[in-house]
């Protein structure tokens, strides 16, 4: 913890009780935020099997925190993996939506960033950030589950750097025109 | 004094999907239902279109291979090997026994490794977390083994026109045989885990039955045939690759319902050891790759079809080449796409909870239901 105790001895000590551990707003939300991100459980294609094999024995997502829910409304982090088609953009932005903010998305795999294989198919939309505002990008297809988890720790460094000061109550997303909360 | 008869419920239509943590994928499914009972279903696809098979018709045949990796992503050498077999029959091809070794060896490693994944999410959709875990631990192992044959782990593009992509190292040959002395005894540690647990059983067994001639008559293939007692399998019937060679059973289903279509599967994984044992030890030597195959391949024109038993069925493509550098038509068959179908016909009746059980048991991959 950003324990004020080991900057500023002096100042503890002059406390009554003895020990106090104090810091700041920022640091304490964005601690919570950042290790306890919890995906929704959205497979779209070949990705979504990469994203299977990163919860299951081997690789072991919950030790990073990162557990599936199967609701967007329980949900931190929407994890994009595979190909969006025209007929699922619909469906992607309503569950985007339906999430509580502050709302993160991962996209993963090349079809997902731009189409990747499908760039010249009618039917696909060449990257999803044409339609939700994305956070990380993770290249491959599809991208190896160690890429995934490499992509979840720097959307926690990403939250680290995060401040309701700069943004107050609002998230980058906010910023870009999504539904704001309560709405 | 009520009559149960006479207690109507009004009708509600409930929408399942298209995200949805049991759909395998984004199916939707329209359900109307009266009380607990399913009155009718409609699957609708169609998320996952990708128009692969009008993208073929602007790729040259060998970046083609490429998008059939992408229909059925959880076993995507039978899908090389389906287009390949149907180009080769085009373009005249003679390919070499050790590549159709080789390719038999492939193909049956991966559906050793589609099975797993769906033994895996089978136990999770009825409600048994634990043998998803201990799948994917001998899924990773025969991922590593395609790593280190073909350098990927889900879309392989390892099996090309005229044979396969790089040779077996006898490193390789030495991981296999150790992973298949390894996989033997798990089989068994399946069935005690999965098949005869006493709840699994009773949440399976019954459910869903589909009779030998509804079966046909809906155009079932795969597993979900042979679990109503079919006894059809391309690689007996119509064998590709020197198939005809090995000795294997095909295991048989009888009843239909889901727990035969599920056990079909984890008896098809052991015959899957046994081909895989004998193409080992009896390995041709030779070349991987057939000589005079060109950088672009013009094949002249008229049309092809071939088609191969995948883990989920009979996956069949027919290739019409006018004489140009890509096909003027591709169409496959997707056993998926078929099998789905089934589902607006056995759901009807069912109780709502029975629904994800029989949806997990036709193991659909929707890459390949909408292509």
């Amino acid at each position: 913890m950003g324990m004020i105790l080991e900057k500023l001895p002096g100042l503890t000590k002059g406390l009554p009780g003895g020990e106090l551990v104090l810091t700041t707003a920022d640091y304490l939300i964005d601690l919570g935020r950042r290790q306890s991100m919890w995906p929704m459980t959205f497979g779209l294609a070949c990705c979504a099997i990469e994203m299977m094999a990163s919860y299951a024995s081997r690789l072991d997502f919950d030790r990073m925190g990162v557990i599936p829910r199967a609701s967007p409304r329980q949900a931190d982090v929407m994890i994009v993996a595979g190909t969006v088609c025209k007929k699922m953009a619909d469906p992607i932005l309503e569950i985007y939506h339906q999430m509580p903010e502050p709302r993160f998305v991962i996209s993963m795999g090349s079809c997902a960033n731009c189409g990747g294989p499908y760039y010249d198919s009618y039917s696909v939309v060449k990257g999803v950030d044409r339609i939700v505002p994305v956070d990380v990008y993770i290249a491959g297809c599809p991208p190896r589950p160690e890429a995934l988890q490499y992509a979840v720790i720097k959307l926690q460094e990403k939250i680290k750097r995060m401040s309701l000061a700069k943004e107050g109550l609002a998230t980058p997303q906010m910023e870009k025109g999504s539904r704001p909360f309560g709405a | 004094m009520t009559n149960a008869a006479e207690l109507k419920t009004d009708q509600l239509f409930i929408n399942m999907g298209p995200q949805h943590p049991s759909t395998h994928g984004v199916l939707r499914i329209g359900l109307t239902i009266e009380g607990e009972v399913i009155v009718k279903a409609v699957p609708d696809i169609g998320y996952l279109h990708r128009g692969t098979e009008k993208l073929a018709e602007v790729r040259n045949y060998h970046h083609c291979v490429v998008l059939t990796d992408r229909w059925d992503y959880v076993s995507a050498m039978p899908n090389n090997l389906v287009f390949c077999l149907s180009a080769e029959k085009l373009m005249g091809l003679k390919v070499p026994p050790r590549a159709d070794a080789l390719r038999v060896i492939s193909c049956e490693l991966n559906r050793i490794a589609s099975h797993l994944l769906f033994f895996g999410t089978y136990g999770i959709d009825t409600g048994a977390f634990t043998p998803f875990l201990y799948a994917f631990r001998e899924r990773e192992m025969v991922l590593d083994l395609f790593e280190m044959l073909c350098g990927a782990r889900l879309t392989y593009n390892y099996i090309r026109l005229g044979g396969v992509m790089v040779d077996a190292s006898p490193e390789w040959r030495t991981r296999l045989a150790e992973f298949v002395e390894y996989f033997k005894p798990r089989l068994d540690e399946y069935d005690t885990l999965l098949s005869f647990n006493p709840i699994f059983m009773a949440r399976t067994q019954g459910v869903g039955r589909l009779s030998a001639e509804e079966a046909v008559n809906w155009g079932l293939s795969g597993p979900n045939l042979r679990a109503s007692g079919v006894d059809y399998d391309v690689r007996k019937h119509d064998p590709y690759c020197g198939y005809e060679n090995y000795e294997f059973e095909v295991p048989l289903g009888a009843e239909g319902s889901c727990w035969d279509r599920y056990f079909c599967r984890v008896r098809e994984m052991r015959q899957s050891v046994r081909i895989i044992e004998q193409a080992l030890a009896k390995l041709p030597e030779g070349p991987t790759m057939a000589t005079g195959v060109a950088k672009i391949p013009k094949p002249a024109a008229g049309e092809a079809y071939a088609h191969v038993e995948a883990s989920r069925g009979e996956l069949g493509i027919y290739l019409v080449s006018d004489g140009g550098i890509s096909p003027f038509r591709m169409h496959v068959r997707a056993p998926s796409f078929v099998n789905l179908a089934m589902l607006e016909k056995t759901l009807v009746g069912m109780k709502v909870a029975d629904v994800i059980a029989v949806l997990g048991s036709i193991d659909i991959v929707l890459g390949e239901v909408d292509r």
